[in-house]
């Protein structure tokens, strides 16, 4: 059983290296609802503000709000990278994050290294390994370029490499960042039904997105969050009706 | 199903009011240490990317070295007056494992930092990085450490029974290579003048530690020497391979200085390991 249980949750970012005083003052006069100096003087930026939430087994949960409201920020924390200052943050489950394409992507390195690669980062031993690499190859379908340095790689090759091995771990928790879902078209069909694959073996979904299109097919739940706050949290559809009326 | 691996569940519970910074800070020690084999092949890509399309790669420092030694040798036995048999076998052992030393501080200052992208992207234990920055230097030191047999075989220096001593000094210098690794890494993420402070303060150690010149020539200052933490080091690998076995002064020095930076560096990764992604 996978769960995720947040109470209290705050995430802050120091702006470190801010040293003129005239800078630290001009960023606290305009923006004070979110920059903020803490308890050690520091000016800091109030990512995620006191949110509460849990998300149980078989939820499906979109993370929508404008840019900079905190999606992303909260998928690292879940993730494990970023770690809280205030509240409390427990994860059951084995987690497949997809944040970022490129993480922990040797660019010299062929497309088969780079899978080995990963499959050092995630602990597998050589029998998985060697599944992952099959199952690698087969889906990028990137054939004899397997083993030419991905620096060599178009774009479009690139996002395919890193999809496979993003997709190829079955995780009970996926969190997902939008970019998984922009792709060239002729992959894009390929790639939709995987990720429906890999989304209805996992136990819990937390994709952040602006296409909700997506949320109303794929969610079963919508966290809006606006400045770091959770603003509205419920079925996909009512949260982004509210939202519609909101923005007007 | 998907044919790819399963994962192993796991668990990550973090509360900010009762952080469990020590556990945790174990727990990644632990990890780290399991994974040594990432960071094998992580260190091994580094030495690859670095001299990818040379010829002679890495040896390119063996050369140097060498070329170092030839030219100061030459320079230093009539400065200091010393034969060559006598003064070679001295310079070799010390500039190869200073190289090492000031390669693996220097390189301790971007360990994490030259991790930015995985640190902020993927959980993986931070101890991983300074594993990766403590191979990536001992392959390179690798390729020097020959040397060292060359000379000796030359002036048909042999040491005494007493050399495997210094197998007990290079495992001293991993330790506090890595020590510093976790330091200087974490440290040099939070203040980026720490780096080339530290770049000085080893130009001038250099200098100040009896490389270019022996103990012996300082007379009586001599015995204030074990207080620089660099000679201790270096003197418990060339004093069983050059002086039949370093004074028993410098061994409890290096084991001290050894056991404060763990312990330094320890208590510091406790207290910041979560702060660290945010300073990179």
């Amino acid at each position: 059983m996978a769960l995720i249980e947040a109470q209290g949750l705050r995430v802050e970012f120091p702006l470190y290296h801010l040293a003129a005083r005239s800078l630290k003052k001009r960023l606290l006069a305009r923006a004070a609802a979110r920059v903020r100096t803490d308890e050690a003087n520091r000016v800091v930026v109030s990512a995620l503000r006191d949110l509460d939430f849990r998300i149980g087994s078989g939820e499906r949960v979109a993370l929508i709000g404008r840019n900079g409201a905190g999606k992303t920020t909260l998928l690292r924390s879940l993730a494990g990278i970023y770690e809280p200052v205030g509240g409390r943050l427990s994860i059951d489950g084995s987690l497949g994050s997809m944040i970022d394409p490129a993480a922990g992507m040797d660019q010299d390195s062929t497309g088969r290294e780079n899978v080995r690669l990963r499959a050092l980062y995630r602990n597998l031993g050589p029998a998985e390994q060697a599944r992952l690499e099959e199952e690698v190859a087969e889906f990028a379908g990137l054939g004899e370029f397997m083993d030419v340095p991905i620096k060599g790689y178009s774009a479009g090759m690139a996002i395919r490499l890193a999809f496979a091995i993003a997709t190829s771990m079955q995780p009970q928790i996926l969190l997902m960042d939008e970019w998984f879902l922009a792709g060239d078209a002729a992959f894009m069909g390929k790639a939709e039904a995987r990720l429906a694959e890999l989304v209805s073996g996992a136990d819990i979904l937390v994709i952040a997105t602006h296409d909700m299109e997506i949320v109303r097919r794929w969610c079963t739940r919508a966290i809006r969050l606006d400045a770091g706050r959770i603003v509205a949290d419920g079925p996909p559809d009512q949260v982004i009706e509210a939202m519609m009326a909101e923005l007007g | 199903m998907l044919a790819g691996p399963i994962l192993a569940p796991e668990t990550y519970a973090f509360d900010a009011a009762a952080p469990r910074r020590a556990e945790l800070a174990r727990k990644d020690l632990r990890d780290g240490f399991a994974s040594w084999r990432l960071a094998w092949a992580l260190a091994r890509l580094d030495l690859r990317n670095r001299y990818r399309g040379s010829v002679i790669g890495p040896f390119w420092m063996t050369l140097s070295t060498a070329l170092m030694i030839l030219g100061l040798g030459l320079l230093y036995s009539r400065l200091l007056g010393l034969s060559l048999a006598d003064y070679l076998p001295h310079l070799t052992v010390s500039l190869v494992v200073w190289n090492v030393v000031n390669a693996m501080v220097t390189d301790a200052c971007i360990a994490m930092t030259h991790a930015e992208g995985v640190i902020r992207q993927l959980r993986v234990p931070f101890t991983v990085h300074a594993l990766r920055s403590v191979f990536r230097n001992a392959l390179t030191a690798a390729h020097s450490l020959p040397l060292i047999l060359v000379v000796f075989a030359i002036f048909g220096h042999l040491p005494g029974p007493e050399a495997p001593l210094a197998i007990l000094g290079l495992i001293l210098l991993m330790a506090n290579a890595f020590f510093a690794s976790l330091f200087l890494g974490m440290v040099c993420a939070r203040f980026r003048d720490v780096g080339p402070i530290v770049a000085n303060i080893m130009q001038l150690a250099f200098f100040l530690t009896p490389i270019l010149w022996k103990p012996e020539l300082l007379k009586g200052l001599a015995v204030w020497l074990p207080l620089n933490p660099f000679y201790a080091v270096l003197e418990t690998m060339r004093g069983p391979l050059v002086e039949g076995g370093g004074a028993p002064l410098v061994w409890l020095a290096a084991v001290v200085y050894t056991v404060v930076l763990g312990a330094v560096s320890l208590t510091f990764f406790a207290r910041f390991r979560g702060r660290l992604a945010f300073w990179v």
